[in-house]
């Protein structure tokens, strides 16, 4: 028989969480700080609206770049938020999460050869998705000492004359680093110098803790025609099951990418856009208690991590931290490993995220303070147990 | 400063000084002062605790009441709410718009216990006029806290 499989696909490494997972899954009773998803339950309105566009009978396709009255919100909730200007008619696509715009904003733009950026430790799909494209990936490994911001230095050093484009991954999963306006300023200078494009995925956009509001990168001058803006409502109205979310670019890439889009997906669940038309209409007090939550959350694990003597830089975004576990002598890996066998608390190894990511573990703060402080508990115990 | 204080132990007052310090990034002494003021100003009036009794083997039965009253001249309905929440038995009076004056809810061992109440204490005060009994069948959700529910964690245990 012959070989039934594709070559790239096959060549392709499955995910590193995937791993990890299947070690938490055989252990009933761990404490799991490894979820990369918010804890709240989706907005009750919005669950509500949900069932209320099922009891209608709303069941059929959407037009495949989405319902009208959602793009509408969305492009004025942009312009309210962030100061972008998308229209809705024409340069926005819903899409099944921001992972399928990732993928299709990829296939949209690559030619076989085209290098694409990767600021690493970052999401997991960048990569295979590039390969998948016909791209060739092209990793930049951020530093802790930057507080895994990108610079222009790494930036412009990984720039070849194949580069097409660069990967901007912030907030950031899983290091919770966020990019301020003038971390971003000399960045956009380069893409502009280098006539590069720019694929933002913002999906935490609206969890920023630094007390500025977040700003896109596509909200610089000369920077909307040369960029994708990704989002989503997963993880700013807990989602994540919803699986909806949205890309906007000049129109000539979305054209292409909703061709994909239509012959591959169809349109998003129609279900829950008419669920997002309230998400994003009247839910900006639920997301603001969630942050205030996540917030309170973030503080309390860098505390600790700092009364135990755990070095950790304080992250802005997301609802992750990054702790660096150097000095105790092991592996992400290993020290992933061996706290959930010694102490049955489930963290994810930093290199599940990339090879800079060795030497941290990421860890989630989706889960409620209580659990957050049992776990921490156990943390502790190993730390003194193991500092070298 | 004082509001994000209140905004979090009104759901969970038991929480450890030291943690809510740092989870509202203040330090201890402002919190302890902030908190002591907010006692002594009576904006914080006590830290109850929210018990589902259904779950307990103690038999409790509490009704809300509607209370019709005359106001009294000079004290409008102060002095009468004073006459009935002055009753330990009583859990809360409001003084409410609409078809009647006040609501009360009471709290007894069982019915009859209630009734007694109504009977002998509330309708013969001066000022009431009439009182409707409303028996709490089942508690759903109190102060903000759904009483039936067992949340689990469902998610997967990893994921990106």
């Amino acid at each position: 028989m012959r070989n039934p499989l594709n070559k790239t696909i096959t060549e392709i490494q499955p995910s590193g969480i995937r791993k990890f997972f299947d070690i938490v899954a055989e252990m009933p009773d761990a404490i799991s700080l490894g979820v990369g998803e918010p804890d709240f339950d989706t907005p009750w309105k919005v669950r509500d609206e949900a069932i209320y566009s099922l009891e209608r009978g709303r069941t059929f396709y959407t037009s495949n770049a989405g319902l009208k009255e959602l793009k509408v919100e969305i492009s004025s909730f942009l312009n309210r938020r962030y100061g972008l200007e998308y229209n809705p008619t024409n340069e926005m696509i819903m899409t099944v999460g921001g992972s399928e715009a990732i993928d299709i904003a990829l296939r949209a733009m690559l030619d076989p050869g085209d290098e694409v950026l990767i600021p690493q430790p970052s999401y997991v799909s960048y990569e295979p998705c590039t390969v998948l494209a016909g791209g060739v990936p092209v990793f930049i490994d951020l530093q802790e000492k930057n507080e895994f911001r990108l610079t222009a230095e790494e930036l412009e050093a990984a720039i070849t004359d194949k580069t097409k484009i660069l990967i901007m991954p912030f907030p950031n999963n899983p290091t919770g680093a966020i990019m301020e306006e003038e971390d971003l300023a000399p960045i956009v200078d380069l893409v502009i110098k280098h006539d590069l494009f720019v694929l933002t995925d913002e999906i935490y956009s609206e969890l920023n803790y630094n007390g500025k509001p977040h700003i896109s990168v596509a909200s610089f001058p000369g920077m909307k025609e040369r960029t994708v803006y990704i989002n989503g409502f997963s993880k700013s109205h807990a989602m994540t099951g919803w699986r909806l979310g949205y890309a906007c670019a000049p129109e000539m890439i979305i054209q292409q990418m909703l061709k994909i889009h239509q012959f591959a997906i169809m349109c998003a669940p129609t279900t829950s856009q008419y669920a997002a038309v309230t998400a994003i209409r009247d839910c900006d007090a639920d997301v603001e208690a969630m942050r205030d939550e996540y917030n309170a959350r973030r503080r309390y694990l860098l505390h600790r991590f700092e009364d135990m003597g755990v070095k950790c830089f304080e992250p802005f975004g997301a609802f992750y931290i990054f702790p660096s576990i150097q000095q105790f002598g092991m592996t992400s890996d290993e020290f992933a490993t061996k706290l959930l066998q010694e102490k049955k608390v489930a963290v994810v190894p930093g290199t599940a995220f990339g090879k800079s990511g060795e030497g941290f573990v990421r860890i989630s703060y989706a889960y409620s303070l209580d659990a957050l402080k049992r776990a921490m508990d156990r943390i502790e115990e190993f730390v003194k147990e193991h500092n070298n | 400063m004082r509001e994000k204080i209140l905004n979090y132990i009104e759901h969970n007052s038991r929480i450890d000084m030291s943690d809510l310090a740092v989870i509202l990034g203040c330090d201890e002494v402002t919190l302890a002062n902030e908190l002591e003021a907010m006692e002594d100003e009576h904006i914080i009036c006590g830290y109850p605790t929210l018990i589902n009794w259904d779950k307990t083997g103690v038999e409790k039965v509490s009704a809300l009441i509607e209370v019709r009253v005359t106001p009294q001249r000079g004290m409008g309905f102060d002095k009468v709410a004073e006459r009935i929440y002055n009753y330990p038995e009583v859990n809360s009076v409001y003084l409410i718009s609409g078809n009647c004056d006040f609501m009360v809810t009471l709290e007894g061992r069982t019915l009859r216990e209630i009734a007694d109440f109504v009977s002998d204490k509330l309708s013969p005060l001066d000022s009431v006029l009439s009182t409707k009994t409303n028996f709490i069948l089942k508690k759903y959700k109190d102060h903000g806290t759904i009483m039936a529910e067992t949340h689990r964690d469902e998610r997967e245990l990893v994921s990106p």
